[in-house]
């Protein structure tokens, strides 16, 4: 008995690779949509706004006038809140990591901090900004001040840093920790001098990415009540501020068409300081990634 | 140098006392630092359950769940979350319709087709357009997207579902497409071979072997990136508008959940109105939503994990 119906499959090969080679096209078509709009955003935005970006521009603050906004505001009130939040942001999701890592014991309460982590990285950045006008900005009565912004943004990229300096510490090799405690070494002196060193790569690249997503979010800083028009900057973290996305939102929302082109003009200065906090983060993770 | 000497300086070292007192100290900070993530979860649910329950002291829950309007700014106010929540569900919709076939397809085509050289290439470029902030997105909505959409249809109004949706789902494209080419490369290759060798094309391969294989994955990474569209707010606060309503036209403006919050704290919502607690309420029932889904992705990937 034939079990194979030579001339069937070979009347119905050609339709079936036909059909293979369609799909692999429109597979990549599919690729290709993300390129494609990505291109299509920039090119769109550096049109529009790259007659904006003079010096002017960047030191004139806020203003109703087209011709006289500017942005200085908003750059320094971000380089405050960045300031402030990496080394909260910093101490939390390191401190987390390394006990979660290096002394946590194998019980319930653990797993709990574990899967809760997971799920917080999951909440709605307006919910975090929720908490943050409860807790920090009415509560605490820090108002919308620096310090109130920059410590809802920390508790909402714990998260990320978490878990990539997890990973980090995760992938140093148990023989040269071994090696350590051989030494006569005592647990703190090998987390600081071996696990931190050989980790810190992974972790800064976690960091760099963290606080690139927190440098352009927008919502919890809307939520905690930021004003978008002030002719001031900070002179400490109780000081209230103007941030890069809180003045593009608020520029956006203005029927003006010049105030389109000046929206563009402050996107394209906060994708630039994004493409330079990831080439680093990139570059890092290239130099000074060891392979054991 | 005798062993004796080196047996002294061991024991002088041992002797200061503040190394033994750091060993002690740093796991109990350490622990305290973790705690703050619990902390923080508590906070979370203590903030919106109380000023939830101080809303549903001054409006009734059945209405708040039962009435189809929502309108927090007229003098006669409704609270019908429904109307926000179609609001939601319709932006959503628009993304996953949009996003699930592009970003599955380009998974395929990078886990199953492209070559090396290929994937280093793309990979990157997804990478940047997950971390482009969602602001800069509502700006390309409301001066890129709904232009051309207008030109198109004419009828459509200059605050829609369509555009944000679309937008939402360029933002959601790069975490389906990630997350599923990870679940479809941890497929064995020797699955794959099976399938090749029994004669099937590279396509049948896919559609029969691989993507049964990795189902679990691809669905949490669609759940995730549902969650992440129900709670994503810049996009649909600048380019969808600001009138709730829950209707199913995609041409008229509208108002998500996130959307309503983003406008009540933009203006001033004086403290211990309704307006002012009505946004936990809907706080609380974003929150959950996200929840939801959030435990049935994980639901999905811990099956995934015990596959293989």
């Amino acid at each position: 008995m034939e079990l194979i119906n030579k001339e069937q499959v070979s009347k119905k090969l050609s339709g079936r690779l036909m059909v293979n080679k369609v799909m692999k096209f429109i597979f990549l078509l599919c690729t290709l949509v993300g390129l494609v709009v990505l291109a299509t955003l920039l090119i769109d935005t550096i049109l529009d706004g790259w007659r904006y970006l003079t010096v002017d521009f960047f030191t004139n603050f806020s203003s109703s006038r087209p011709d006289n906004a500017g942005i200085r505001g908003a750059i320094i009130g971000t380089l405050w809140l960045m300031a402030t939040t990496a080394p909260i942001a910093i101490i939390l999701s390191v401190g987390t990591a390394l006990y979660l890592e290096e002394y946590a014991p194998k019980n319930k309460l653990v797993d709990f901090v574990k899967i809760n982590i997971s799920n917080l990285a999951g909440v709605p950045s307006v919910v975090f900004g929720l908490l943050g006008l409860t807790l920090f900005v009415r509560m605490a009565g820090l108002g919308n001040s620096v310090l109130a912004a920059a410590l809802t943004m920390s508790l909402m990229i714990l998260p990320v840093i978490v878990v990539a300096s997890q990973e980090a510490i995760r992938s140093v090799p148990g023989s040269i920790r071994e090696a350590s405690i051989g030494m006569g070494a005592t647990k703190w002196q090998t987390i600081t001098r071996i696990i931190l060193p050989a980790s810190i790569p992974g972790i800064i690249t976690g960091i760099i990415l963290a606080l690139s997503r927190a440098i352009g979010e927008t919502a919890p800083l809307v939520i905690i009540g930021i004003p978008t028009i002030l002719l001031f900057t900070p002179t400490g973290v109780l000081d209230t501020f103007s941030a890069l996305p809180m003045q593009i939102f608020s520029w956006v929302k203005l029927p003006n068409p010049e105030f389109q082109s000046i929206t563009a003009a402050a996107i394209l200065v906060l994708l630039f300081i994004l493409f330079l906090m990831n080439s680093v983060a990139i570059y890092i993770r290239n130099k000074y990634s060891k392979r054991f | 140098m005798s062993e004796y000497n080196i047996r002294e300086m061991i024991d002088k070292k041992k002797g200061k006392s503040g190394n033994a007192a750091i060993e002690k100290a740093v796991p109990i900070i350490l622990l305290i630092i973790t705690l703050v993530s619990v902390l923080t979860t508590i906070g979370i649910l203590v903030t919106l359950l109380t000023e939830t329950v101080m809303f549903f002291t001054r409006v009734s829950p059945i209405e708040f769940l039962t009435s189809t309007e929502w309108s927090a700014f007229s003098s006669d106010p409704q609270w019908g979350i429904f109307a926000l929540i179609m609001g939601t569900l319709k932006i959503t919709a628009i993304a996953i319709v949009f996003a699930v076939p592009v970003g599955l397809g380009a998974a395929i085509y990078l886990s199953e087709y492209a070559s090396d050289r290929i994937r280093r290439l793309v990979k990157p470029v997804l990478e940047i357009l997950a971390g482009i902030p969602t602001v800069v997105y509502g700006f390309f909505a409301l001066t890129f997207v709904t232009p051309l959409i207008r030109g198109i249809w004419p009828e459509v109004n200059l605050f829609n579902a369509i555009s944000p949706g679309l937008v939402v789902g360029v933002m959601i494209i790069p975490m389906i497409a990630s997350l599923s080419e990870d679940a479809m490369s941890a497929v064995p290759n020797s699955m794959r071979e099976g399938a090749l060798g029994l004669g099937s094309t590279r396509l049948e391969m896919v559609l029969k072997v691989v993507l049964p294989a990795a189902v679990s994955g691809i669905m949490a990474s669609i759940v995730l990136a549902v969650s992440r569209a129900i709670g994503e707010t810049m996009i649909v606060s600048i380019a969808a508008g600001s009138t709730p309503n829950g209707s199913l036209n995609l041409m008229e403006s509208l108002q998500t959940m996130t959307g309503f919050i983003v406008q009540v704290a933009s203006g001033d919502a004086t403290y211990g109105t309704d307006t002012y607690f009505s946004l936990y309420a809907v706080g609380m029932t974003l929150f959950v939503f996200t929840l939801l889904m959030n435990i049935i992705a994980q639901w999905f990937s811990r099956k995934f994990r015990e596959e293989y």
